[in-house]
């Protein structure tokens, strides 16, 4: 890979402050992820994949090391500046959709567009474009309480996408899906990764989920345990 | 996004219809009593600048005064010290704008089958510039009438009403004291003065021929009383001074004599009367606007709930791309939406209960646009006022820690 990364994390660690202390969540994280690539992050609950997804994320800031986001370092952002990098170079997809409730789902996807300083006209068009190009397009003026949690997911992947971001980050999609529509978002994540070249990384519990990513990162105990090809884990590997 | 962001605002103010309502009460309560409590004041304010101007302005009432015969001390006008040339002498001082004798007394009035009780003022025709009197019919009386003491007379209109009903009554003659005088002219209506006195209750006659063929017996040649007209309110100490040394050379009243007469500012009365009536309304405005504060902390109290029943709201936004300032934003607009909103309604009722009052009591209740202007800033900068704490709370979160806020 003769490009620059998109995400370098160097020795990248993560402090949680507790009435004993501080506890090590992360410890010396140091990976490099390619433009194009689709990264799953495994690894058993606590092993500090959540954290590291936060982190990528400028969500949280990190207690030791550098993180590169498109070559700049994170750690020399302010509040303001990260808010942007959220808006224009991250989309974020959750386990648990994260829609507002109270605002219909074209208005979901346009949300992000609004703190983009984009017009009305255009947020509207914009919006609709993803709506339709999830499937959803019929539904724009649904509450999120109204659609399943597959639609809701495909709606929460049109809000992830509509400001146009080149990394997308997601915090196991999946989790709260029953197989068949894991699938279909799957299938979504994938097209978008091939056909648009967008970079993206998700958590995931699921061997099968991970299945689908091209590249394999896992985590023990806050530290890394793997990095490679999806097929070559060992220790993952069920008995 | 200003657009966009009010629209949310007015989504989440519905979304606890009850809440919303309750909280915007106290704002409702306080600027309905504000308004009405504006306007009661403003009514009060006016009625007394009414009665000031119907009075006139910069007037000076010279009384004849206490007299002292053998130890009995007379009380003000009972012996008639002052005289006509008192007059003339005190309307060729400087600042004094007109000057008007006048001799009051009441005589019993007489047209056709009607007559009437009133008070006869003998008087000049500069009466009505110093009283700023207006005739609604006819002419005054002229400065010739009053040298010759011809018999006219000028009716006022509670007079007119009780005499001659719906008849014109210029050009009529009514009977005064048995005596015959031409109607000229009819005065325009005054309505009450400021001790509730109807001024429109009188006849003005020249003042030589109430002195001469009306009251002969009691006015030998003087005046109960002189008005006196001065150019400004400025003018008016000197004025005073100099009325009271003229006088005081022309009885010929020694260093030590106590005046046979009075010199009475009537405007400072009035002008006290009017600052009395602003006061007033001052102080139960500032009570009013306890209110006002009492429901501003109505709205900090559920912006601050809603701020924490919504802390996952705000994470979820902060994720997607919004800075502190758009969260700071949004929440103000909510408080301020909800402020103003209480404020539509508490203006609504504050004129209702306004005309109402107009209904029942029989007193001025008068709303200003000013006043209404003055309650949507008032409303607005509660809103603000109270609602930026809460919003700054909502916009100081860590994206991190909100999101997983259950």
């Amino acid at each position: 890979m003769d490009k620059e990364p998109i995400i370098q994390t160097i020795g990248l660690g993560k402090d949680y402050l507790t009435a004993a202390g501080p506890v090590p969540a992360l410890q010396e994280i140091s990976l490099s992820i390619y433009p194009g690539e689709f990264v799953a992050i495994m690894g058993p609950s606590g092993s500090g994949k959540s954290t590291f997804m936060n982190l990528l994320g400028c969500l949280d800031i990190p207690s030791a090391g550098e993180y590169y986001l498109n070559g700049t370092s994170v750690r020399t952002l302010d509040r303001n500046q990260l808010a942007r990098l959220r808006n224009d170079a991250i989309g974020f997809v959750f386990q648990g959709f994260n829609l507002l409730p109270r605002i219909n789902l074209l208005a979901n996807v346009a949300l992000p567009l609004i703190y983009a300083g984009v017009s009305k006209a255009e947020r509207e068009e914009r919006a609709q474009q993803m709506l339709d190009k999830v499937g959803l397009g019929k539904y724009g003026l649904s509450l999120p309480g109204r659609i399943s949690g597959g639609q809701q997911q495909r709606v929460a992947i049109a809000r992830a996408l509509v400001n146009r971001p080149r990394l997308i980050l997601a915090d196991e999609p999946t989790g709260n899906l029953d197989t068949r529509t894991s699938q279909e978002i799957m299938n979504l994540f994938t097209q978008m990764n091939r056909e648009q070249g967008i970079t993206v990384i998700l958590v995931t519990h699921e061997p099968d989920i991970a299945a689908y990513a091209m590249r394999l990162v896992r985590f023990v105990d806050g530290h890394l345990a793997y990095d490679g090809a999806v097929g070559n884990d060992t220790q993952g590997a069920r008995p | 996004m200003i657009g966009a962001m009010l629209g949310e605002a007015w989504l989440a103010m519905g979304t606890n219809r009850l809440r919303t309502f309750l909280t915007m009460l106290g704002m409702m309560i306080g600027v309905g009593a504000v308004i009405l409590i504006l306007a009661i004041g403003k009514g009060a304010q006016f009625m007394v600048d009414q009665s000031i101007a119907a009075m006139g302005s910069n007037l000076f009432i010279v009384m004849s005064g206490s007299t002292t015969s053998g130890g009995l001390r007379m009380g003000l006008g009972a012996t008639p010290t002052l005289t006509i040339a008192d007059g003339q002498a005190i309307s060729e001082l400087p600042g004094i704008v007109a000057v008007a004798p006048n001799a009051p007394g009441t005589a019993q009035l007489v047209y056709g089958p009607n007559n009437w009780s009133t008070q006869v003022m003998g008087t000049t025709p500069s009466f009505l510039e110093v009283r700023d009197w207006q005739l609604s019919a006819g002419y005054p009386f002229s400065d010739s009438d009053v040298r010759s003491a011809t018999r006219v007379a000028l009716l006022g209109q509670t007079v007119v009403k009780n005499l001659f009903g719906d008849e014109d009554p210029v050009g009529k003659t009514i009977r005064i004291k048995n005596n015959p005088y031409h109607v000229v002219g009819v005065l325009a209506p005054k309505g009450q003065s400021l001790d509730g006195r109807d001024q429109d209750d009188t006849v003005v006659v020249p003042v030589t021929t109430a002195q001469r063929k009306l009251f002969g017996t009691q006015f030998q040649g003087t005046v109960r009383l002189i008005m006196v007209q001065a150019s400004s309110p400025q003018a008016m100490p000197a004025a005073e001074r100099s009325i009271t040394e003229l006088l005081r050379q022309r009885h010929r009243l020694q260093e030590k004599a106590e005046s046979d007469f009075m010199v009475r500012n009537l405007t400072a009365l009035a002008n006290t009367a009017a600052e009395t009536a602003r006061v007033m309304s001052f102080m139960l405005g500032a009570i009013a606007s306890i209110s006002l504060l009492v429901g501003g902390i109505g709205i900090m109290n559920i912006m601050l709930v809603s701020v924490t029943e919504r802390t996952r709201e705000i994470g979820i936004r902060l994720a997607i791309g919004a800075r502190q300032r758009d969260i700071l934003l949004q929440f103000l607009l909510e408080s301020i939406m909800i402020s103003i909103a209480g404020c539509v309604v508490g203006v609504a009722l504050g004129i209702g209960g306004a005309l109402l009052m107009n209904r029942l009591a029989d007193t001025a209740v008068l709303i200003t646009l000013s006043s209404v202007l003055l309650a949507f800033m008032v409303a607005t900068a509660v809103g603000v006022f109270f609602g930026f704490y809460p919003a700054r709370k909502a916009a100081r979160m860590e994206p991190i820690e909100a999101l997983r806020y259950q």
